[in-house]
């Protein structure tokens, strides 16, 4: 069996177009996964009682099979891309809200305490000083989110929202390696292009952490 | 003036962190906080920020009670050192300085200007001002914290051992430039340390606490190694502390000679009697160039040919204390300590004999606190 270019020339469009929706389908859950990390995380530092059943609840989830989930939400948000993403937020939140918190926990009490005597009220503190210095940790969480969310979302395609799922069923569906191949290989790149332009986000955004990683 | 009136903090749990202080901290003078670790410093220090609220009693700055201000208004208005400096590593130098003058909404060419400016007064350079604290050194890093907590020129520090966490040489640096600042700016201190060195050197009042949360004594650096209050504050202060009291005893205090003080230029016979077997060697301007050895000497000639031991260091008999004389003099070859004026010319020599004559005087003294246990 040999790799056939000339499918891959004639099916670029179609390809890419998958491409697009597969991040679409994996990375927006990733958002949604942030915005509820964040205030679930800030309250779990605040009140720390709650962290542990909020980490039980976020890891529950992560270990119900997806199968199992899209057949649930499938009852609620039918054949859509919903069905795909509800569970790939929920997945996100098991890496997403610990990460949220050991950030906030990396404030320094030195750091906490003098901007507290500075005049820092306690939500101007979360936003100016907390938050930003807990940017990398929770940055280095979004990284191994969305990398999973990538290759997840393959899965969707089970429902019939699968972005570059469809080429690797179709490809089997029609005993055709190409097709599987150039797909899981697109999966891969984009797993490693999303990954690169993260850690240059991370970058840009704290170059205070960025010459302490050289240094040490 | 800051003021505690009958202050007690019970936390929950029970421990009382402060029992029943009173105290008053004077305007535009140090005062210094000290005592066994535990015994309640920084929780007394965080009830004049309202960084902690008292179970019982005020605080009163100034006559006013500290809880009529909203917490973080009464903050901005009071600067504010710890001991690891405690700066935000998300921010540049100058803008670590800056915060506070950002948090009262000033414009950011006005707040930077003031960083800058702070800057330079707290021994900074320049080219600084857009590094991040971790590519500063321990030393450098309490000197931002030192200026931030300046910034927006606060009538209030409160420092919490701000120069703990640095090597002995650095300390020492830093806290000569923290007398020569308050010289120039008069704030009301509150400053926290371990460290008695420290709180004798930095104070113009000590308040000594000890476990639980009692305040013992408050006195001035004298009082205090003069007459400790008890046997806490006493052996707090260590055994030392007749040594120490060496510092609040000026040199000029010691009678000065003038005995075996030869000018370069005079004939060597002149210097073979010497008593002490040592003469000092001076220039025609009268500056201290070192010390002959009577037994040494050339078989002729003048007394500058002679091979001239280095004399230490001298003492300034204006400025300096009998302990710098007295170390001056443990350190010279001869034993005999060199005190200059001002300019660095010779104001005459003292022996150790003479320097104990000036401690007699000043042990004259009364000492309340052993007069009454040799009474009893
Ligand atoms: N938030 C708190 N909750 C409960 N107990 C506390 C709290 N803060 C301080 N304490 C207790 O109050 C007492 C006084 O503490 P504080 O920090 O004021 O002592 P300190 O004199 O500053 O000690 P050190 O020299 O070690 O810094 C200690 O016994 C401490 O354990
Ligand atoms: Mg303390």
């Amino acid at each position: 069996m040999e790799f056939d270019w000339d499918w891959i020339a004639r099916n670029t469009d179609s390809l890419g177009e998958h491409a697009l929706v597969h991040l679409r389908l994996a990375l927006l859950p990733v958002l949604f996964g942030l915005l509820i990390a964040l205030p679930v995380g800030v309250l779990c530092r605040r009140w720390g009682w709650l962290y542990p059943p909020a980490l039980t609840i976020a890891n529950v989830f992560y270990a119900i099979p997806s199968l199992a989930l899209f057949m649930i939400f499938i009852q609620y948000t039918g054949l859509t891309a919903s069905t795909v993403m509800i569970p790939l937020t929920l997945y996100s939140l098991s890496v997403l809200v610990p990460n949220v918190v050991d950030g906030l926990a990396s404030v320094s009490d030195p750091v906490r305490q003098a901007a507290t005597a500075m005049g820092f009220g306690p939500l101007r503190r979360l936003l100016r000083v907390e938050l930003p210095i807990a940017v990398p940790i929770v940055i280095a969480g979004t990284r191994v989110a969305a990398v999973s969310s990538i290759s997840l979302v393959a899965v969707g395609q089970l429902i019939g929202q699968g972005g570059l799922g469809y080429d690797i069923i179709r490809g089997y569906q029609l005993s055709f390696p190409t097709q599987i191949i150039a797909a899981t290989v697109l999966i891969v790149l984009l797993a490693l292009v999303t990954d690169a332009i993260l850690v240059t986000v991370q970058r840009l955004l704290t170059p205070w952490a960025r010459v302490r990683g050289k240094v040490s | 003036m800051i003021t505690f009136e009958g202050v007690t903090k019970r936390y929950p749990g029970g421990t009382v962190a402060l029992d029943d202080v009173s105290l008053d901290c004077p305007t535009g003078r140090i005062t210094v906080f000290v005592g066994t670790s535990g015994g309640g410093k920084t929780t007394a220090l965080r009830t004049i920020n309202r960084m902690v609220e008292p179970t019982s009693g005020r605080v009163l700055i100034d006559g006013q009670d500290v809880r009529e201000h909203k917490p973080a208004e009464l903050r901005r208005g009071i600067g504010y050192v710890i001991q690891h400096a405690g700066l935000f590593p998300h921010r540049t130098i100058e803008d670590n300085i800056a915060t506070v003058p950002y948090l009262l909404r000033w414009n950011k060419k006005k707040a930077r200007a003031r960083a800058h400016e702070l800057m330079e007064r707290v021994g900074l350079e320049r080219s600084m001002a857009r590094r991040y604290p971790f590519q500063l050194s321990g030393g450098q890093q309490q000197r931002v914290g030192v200026a931030r907590a300046l910034a927006a020129d606060p009538p209030i520090m409160l420092m919490d051992e701000p120069f703990s966490a640095v090597d002995p040489v650095v300390r020492a640096e830093l806290q000569d430039e923290f007398l020569r600042l308050q010289d120039e700016l008069h704030k009301t201190i509150v400053f926290v340390t371990h460290d008695v060195d420290e709180a004798i050197k930095l104070g113009d009042r000590i308040a000594v606490f000890q476990t639980g949360g009692k305040l013992v004594q408050v006195d001035s650096p004298e009082t205090l190694l003069a007459r400790p209050a008890d046997d806490f504050v006493a052996g707090f202060i260590g055994h030392d502390r007749g040594i120490r009291r060496l510092s609040f005893i000026p040199a000029s205090s010691a009678p000065l000679s003038e005995r075996d003080v030869l000018p370069a230029d005079a004939p060597v016979e002149r210097a073979r009697d010497a008593a002490g077997g040592w003469v000092l060697v001076v220039d025609a301007d009268r500056r201290p160039l070192g010390w002959a050895a009577a037994a040494g000497l050339p078989a002729s000639g003048v007394v500058g040919d002679a091979s001239l031991a280095p004399i230490g260091h001298t003492f300034d008999v204006a400025g300096d204390s009998v302990r710098a004389a007295l170390d001056a003099a443990i350190l010279s070859p001869s034993g005999r300590a060199v005190g200059v004026d001002a300019e660095g010319r010779l104001a005459g020599v003292a022996d150790q004999q003479d320097l104990s004559t000036a401690i007699a005087r000043a042990g004259a003294d009364p000492r309340p606190a052993e007069a009454a246990e040799d009474g009893g």
